[in-house]
């Protein structure tokens, strides 16, 4: 089999904050789904069982015991920046912290902390991520999911579901797709996972589903004109948001004149990027630009 | 959670940022007494809101007579205050803060936020005092400098003097070692108060040579509130909607908007899309709401609750994406509201997702007027026939 980007079938995931409701909800599905979940951290727990995996005081003792490589955290906001630091001195590969809700200066501190170590952080606020048929690392209901060649990369959860489902329908399966966070400071942005993309053989073209605020989807336009040839079909939120309102994410704010909708959708066109302006008929609009890509 | 000038600067004084002398006066008669125990003439009476461009909407008044911080005084307080950011009602003044006026040498812009792609705190500092940075920036972008912090040492004091003595002309001496003090106090209240924005505009230099924070701005980090919490008296719920604040006891993420379609969605993006599917089926959305994730049934009853609220609703979207959020247990919520409330609109329902078939059949066999639409662009068409109906 193929290996997809970050996680897949091999990739041993440990559940920190595996017995709050949220964590054995998840544990459950992704178990059900068929990720590799070894085993669950929860400080002053050791030695229980939740969901029949084993459950630790620490990551470094799952990872002693477990060989665990991959962190899904699921613990309340003013513990994830410990959580978040004690996965990566544990060296896990990748983080994926669901956790919405974490003060903006405690990720700046995790970002600072994990500026010399080797852990890609996915989150924080976000879904996950999953690679159809392999694994799943997140909250995302598998069951929209088709194995095929289409990546997702998104600042969105529910919004994400709504676009595979359709993909899906439209009969465009998914490599990895990956929710990057809906915080104003995440872990990794577009432009690190196009990067990803742009490598893995398993990937035809990717979906891009971006939303008011910040500037990723502008400097995700420049990488994508300069260094990304795959197709990429682009999809962005808010474009009826009234400036300075925080529409529900806490990056979703358009501010000083930064971070508009139409700002995005523009240099992505610029960029020579098919931007879908319905989200009604994203399904099709892929599967155009994709049905194109082939017969050229 | 958005502070009051007065608040901000009661944390700056506290904090070592020097202010002007002042009163906060929330009755009429108080003025006059207020301006007997602060330096003046002149004076300078401020309306306490939480909405910006407040000084070009007549909202700060200078009064060289004790007569006239009476006379602005009784102008603002008690009533609406219209700025570009209020929409045309306004918003009610209910607090007035009266002010020694102080005699400006220079004035320089100072702020504080988080740069969302370095992800470390930035001071942003102009000698553009007293406009908008918004304007500088888009005119005169050299004339803004900016210092990222890097967490592990905090602010340096080499780099307040990269800022400072890029200007021209310099500053005294004494007002240099002043201007430094006040940015170092600004990095400690920035993370003391776990601060997302901090702004001074403008930030002064006085005739007699000291540095003084005229204007203050302070937002405070909505997620770390919980270890804020003597912070949380500051809040001022009267600057808020009364149905965004209903829609907050019951975490509910709503914000209050101008169309006649109401909106219920899961997941804050799927809610924004929702929205801008409804303006390009012809229609505007009258409100954001995003019932979160994991909502239980009685958030989505409170949810529909405060929609029917909103008399100009005309007919209500509900668009669910069933991930934690069962569309059974949406579908019970919708009921148990419409069980209490009287539904006058036409409800169109799109649900997707887990549990996609029980909540469907929920619904069906309600018996109320529900437009079921299987997807989005069923849904956009459901909204514009209601947009043509109505019209």
């Amino acid at each position: 089999m193929i290996m997809s980007i970050l996680v897949d079938e091999n990739s041993r995931v440990v559940v920190q904050g595996i017995t709050g409701r949220e964590g054995t909800f998840h544990t459950r599905q992704m178990i059900d789904y068929g990720t590799k979940v070894c085993a669950g951290v929860t400080p002053g727990k050791g030695g229980q069982k939740c969901e029949g995996v084993p459950v630790f005081n620490t990551v470094q003792e799952a990872v002693e015991k477990e060989g665990v490589n991959v962190s899904c955290i699921f613990v309340p906001p003013p513990f994830s920046s410990d959580a978040i630091m004690e996965a990566a001195s544990a060296d896990m590969s990748v983080i994926v912290c669901i956790t919405e809700g974490i003060p903006i200066l405690d990720m700046v501190k995790v970002t600072a902390f994990l500026r010399d170590r080797n852990s890609v952080l996915i989150g924080p606020n976000c879904p996950g991520i999953i690679s159809p048929g392999k694994t799943k690392v997140g909250i995302m209901p598998g069951a929209i999911h088709r194995q095929g060649d289409m990546a997702i990369i998104s600042r969105s959860g529910t919004l994400t579901y709504e676009v595979v489902d359709q993909l899906t329908k439209a009969g465009l399966g998914q490599s990895t797709c990956i929710g990057i966070g809906g915080d104003p400071i995440v872990g990794t942005d577009f432009i690190d996972h196009l990067r990803r993309f742009k490598e893995d053989s398993e990937t035809r073209g990717v979906v891009l589903i971006g939303e008011i605020g910040g500037t990723a989807e502008e400097e995700a336009a420049d990488y994508i004109k300069d260094e990304f040839s795959k197709p990429v079909i682009a999809y962005i939120a808010g474009r009826t948001a009234p400036p300075g309102r925080r529409m529900g994410h806490a990056g979703a704010i358009i501010s000083g004149g930064q971070g508009k909708a139409e700002d995005k959708i523009k240099a992505l066109q610029t960029a020579g990027i098919t931007v879908a302006s319905d989200l009604a008929t994203l399904g099709e609009t892929a599967l155009d630009v994709m049905g194109k890509n082939e017969v050229a | 959670m958005k502070l009051h000038e007065y608040q901000a600067k009661d944390i700056f004084a506290e904090s070592g940022i020097p202010v002007p002398n002042g009163q906060l006066v929330t009755a009429q008669d108080h003025a006059a007494k207020a301006v007997q125990i602060i330096n003046g003439p002149p004076w300078v009476v401020k309306a306490q809101v939480h909405a910006g461009g407040r000084g070009k909407g007549g909202g700060v008044k200078v009064a060289h007579y004790p007569y006239e911080v009476v006379t602005a005084t009784e102008t603002l307080l008690g009533r609406p205050l219209v700025t570009k950011q209020t929409g045309p009602d306004g918003v009610i003044v209910n607090q007035v803060l009266i002010e020694e006026g102080v005699e400006i040498d220079r004035e320089f812009y100072l702020s504080m936020i988080v740069d969302r792609t370095s992800a470390r705190p930035t001071m942003v500092f102009s000698q553009a005092g007293g406009m908008e940075i918004e304007e500088v920036a888009a005119e005169s972008p050299e004339l803004i400098l900016q210092e990222d912090v890097d967490p592990a040492v905090g602010w340096m004091p080499y780099q307040a003097r990269n800022l400072i003595y890029g200007l021209g002309p310099l500053p005294s001496p004494g007002a240099i070692k002043e201007l430094i003090s006040v940015m170092r106090n600004v990095y400690k209240i920035f993370t003391t108060f776990d601060c997302s924005m901090l702004e001074i505009n403008p930030l002064v230099i006085t005739k007699t040579g000291s540095a003084m924070a005229l204007d203050a701005k302070l937002i405070i980090d909505d997620n770390a509130l919980f270890r804020q919490k003597e912070l949380l008296q500051l809040d001022d719920p009267r600057e808020k909607d009364p149905l965004e604040l209903m829609a907050g006891e019951y975490n509910l993420n709503y914000i209050r908007l101008d169309g006649n379609i109401g909106a219920m969605v899961n997941g804050a993006g799927l809610a924004m899309a929702t929205m801008d599917v409804i303006k390009l089926a012809g229609a505007d959305p009258a409100n954001f709401l995003d019932v979160g994730g994991g909502a239980s049934e009685e958030m989505i009853t409170k949810g529909f609750e405060i929609i029917l609220e909103d008399r100009r609703v005309k007919a209500i979207l509900i668009n669910i994406f069933g991930g934690i959020l069962r569309c059974d247990v949406l579908a019970r919520g919708v009921l148990a509201a419409a069980k209490k409330t009287d539904i006058r609109v036409p409800l169109i329902v799109r649900l997707e997702g887990t549990n996609v078939a029980e909540g469907r059949k929920i619904i069906g066999e309600s018996g109320l007027r529900f437009l079921v639409a299987t997807d989005i662009a069923e849904a956009a068409d459901l909204v514009a026939d209601q947009v043509l109906g109505a019209g």
